[in-house]
């Protein structure tokens, strides 16, 4: 018998703590099986945020460092500027990257660091229940925006990877979305893209998952599928909105 | 090897870094701290080193834990609101036992605060600073010299302990000029660092972490780290001290007080007044065992320091309990001039309460 399909090894046979339903996983599942596809798991160095991510250690078998909530892009450099010849990723939820992380992201990506940030954009703070981020759709009803957001007082959602975009550092700045095959196809080659600029020193590379909190959200898995398709998607365009095609920023 | 150079205390401490093996900097400009980056800037590039202007101290702090992590020597600088803003990285550090350089050259607090010399921050240096139940290593120079000198020790100490280790000088430490050899006093000590992040090849993945949920492990952490902290205790008290043998007064103090103490001690013993010194050189680990015995038997301690009365409390702890201990604090940028202190000592020895 063939196998064709089995879990990648970069991926550690473990029961996970994400909810039923939650996409960390699926994301987790793209990173590994790219890993082991370009062959640099032995050389990788994941850095995770504090938030639902932060047990990476447990599922990936590779190196980790557990860096302090948003600081993950500063650690990252300091970790790539000390052994340049390693992969290093960071793996930032939406709280930690675009709230108290927003100095250190934009900064790490204007300085056009060669590492590669995966982030996942749910729209709320997971970890901690359900609490609004700076990602929180208008309207969206969370513990902490009961009554919906509102732009007067909450300001809007912040689009992070086209804020990233505009920053000569970036080699490649994209979103994509994880809630249909066809979409977690467009994100894998999304999350290879990343790895490879990194590989050929290119500079900075960020992905950016639409992803669901369905436990948070207060719907059922399949429901905040929809919802992601529905809500998140028009205000949140799926793109590549910076993409360097060779070295000619040196 | 004695050839000496007219030195300013900051650069000592920088060439320090370099010598030690430090080759990632990452730091945000703060008076009265700045020759330290700017040599450093220049510097370190010339020996293969990294050097980065941080967009912050928080992001500073956070890069020297990326470098570190990766087995390699890092270090920071600033003073005061800055130093405040890496609490919560020393914390991270400390938690989960990577070494360090932290180099607090201190202002006046709180708040924005001046810059003329000062010991406001030993409480945020020695008791914590940041979250947790955790200890730096603070090292207090107190020459120039020992600002080359006690860097070399602070990335030594850093490694042999996978802690952080501070370096707390006042402006005028950092500031002033005297001759100094610039060149190891004997050859710096490179541990193994089996716990480095280098990718895992050839072996089992490493983490860093100081995230603990199960039931009692972070109790479990908590007592290892008290484990190391007083193994740090027993084995790397540092103390300098002086014509204790008769004295019936013991003067204690760090840093630039404790030079100024010297002049005073000087002035005390011409007018026949028996004075000596315990000048702390590791605030912590703190010289306890030292203060208690010479404290039994001279009955008298005037501490002296560049704040309201910060150090005396450890002194008050360390202290046997016969002794009288009087305090002489110049906060904000005052000054302890050694007439001051041979009035304080006259009226210690004068007689006066615990």
């Amino acid at each position: 018998m063939n196998a064709i399909f089995k879990r990648p090894d970069s991926l550690k046979d473990t029961i996970t703590h994400f909810c039923p339903g939650c996409t960390h996983g699926i994301a987790h599942r793209l990173i590994a099986e790219t890993m082991d596809e370009l062959g640099i798991a032995d050389r990788t160095i994941g850095i995770p945020g504090v938030g639902c991510c932060v047990f990476l250690y447990n599922y990936f078998p590779i190196d980790v460092l557990e860096a302090p909530h948003g600081r993950a892009p500063a650690c990252a450099t300091g970790m790539k500027r000390a052994q340049p010849d390693k992969i290093i990723f960071a793996y930032q939820g939406d709280g930690d990257m675009a709230a108290i992380g927003t100095s250190e992201i934009i900064h790490a990506a204007n300085r056009g660091e060669n590492i590669t940030v995966f982030f996942i954009n749910n729209s709320v703070y997971g970890m901690t229940g359900g609490q609004m981020a700076p990602t929180t759709l208008l309207g969206q009803q969370t513990t902490t925006s009961p009554y919906g957001r509102d732009f007067k007082s909450e300001g809007y959602p912040i689009k992070m990877a086209e804020m990233l975009a505009t920053l000569e550092g970036v080699a490649y700045s994209t979103r994509v979305a994880l809630h249909s095959p066809k979409h977690v196809n467009q994100a894998k080659k999304a999350i290879r893209k990343a790895f490879e600029m990194q590989i050929n020193e290119m500079g900075f590379s960020v992905v950016e998952m639409l992803s669901t909190c369905n436990t948070n959200w207060r719907v059922s898995p399949l429901e905040a599928l929809k919802m992601l398709e529905r809500e998140m998607i028009p205000y949140y365009p799926l793109g590549v909105f910076k993409e360097r095609t060779g070295k000619d920023f040196l | 090897m004695t050839e000496k150079k007219l030195t300013k205390g900051n650069i000592a401490l920088a060439e320090g870094a370099i010598q030690a093996g430090c080759r990632f900097y990452f730091g945000y400009p703060i008076t009265p701290q700045n020759d330290i980056p700017e040599y450093l800037a220049r510097n370190l590039p010339k020996h293969g080193g990294t050097f980065i202007p941080a967009e912050s101290e928080i992001a500073s702090i956070n890069m020297v834990m990326g470098a570190s992590a990766s087995g390699k020597r890092a270090m920071t600088s600033s003073s005061g609101p800055g130093i405040s803003l890496m609490q919560e990285g020393i914390s991270y550090l400390a938690g989960s036992e990577m070494p360090a350089v932290i180099v607090n050259i201190m202002r006046c607090g709180p708040g924005l605060g001046g810059i003329a010399p000062t010991q406001g921050d030993y409480n945020q240096a020695v008791h914590g600073g940041g979250h947790g139940d955790y200890r730096n290593i603070v090292l207090a120079p107190g020459s120039v010299q020992e600002m080359f000198d006690l860097t070399i020790k602070a990335f030594e100490l850093a490694d042999r302990y996978r802690n952080p280790a501070m370096i707390i000088a006042d402006a005028m430490i950092g500031q002033f000029q005297e001759p100094c050899r610039l060149t190891p006093e004997r050859p710096v000590e490179f541990p193994e660092k089996s716990w480095a992040l280098t990718g895992r090849r050839g072996r089992d993945p490493r983490l860093l972490k100081s995230l603990y949920l199960g039931d009692y492990e972070q109790e479990e952490h908590n007592l290892f780290l008290k484990q190391k902290y007083d193994e740090i205790q027993e084995n790397e008290v540092m103390v300098e001290m002086q014509n204790l043998d008769d004295a019936e007064l013991i003067i204690i103090a760090f840093g630039t007080p404790a030079r100024v103490a010297k002049t005073a001690i000087s002035l005390a013993r011409e007018e026949g007044l028996r004075v000596g010194l315990i000048r702390p050189i590791t605030l912590f680990p703190f010289p306890v065992n030292e203060i208690y015995e010479h404290s039994a038997r001279a009955k008298n301690i005037l501490v002296v320091e560049m704040n309201t009365g910060q150090m005396v409390r450890d002194v008050r702890i360390a202290a046997h309990k016969d002794a009288a201990i009087h305090f002489y604090g110049r906060p904000g940028g005052g000054f302890p001039f050694p007439d001051d202190v041979l009035g304080e000592i006259k009226k210690a020895l004068g007689g006066g309460a615990r």
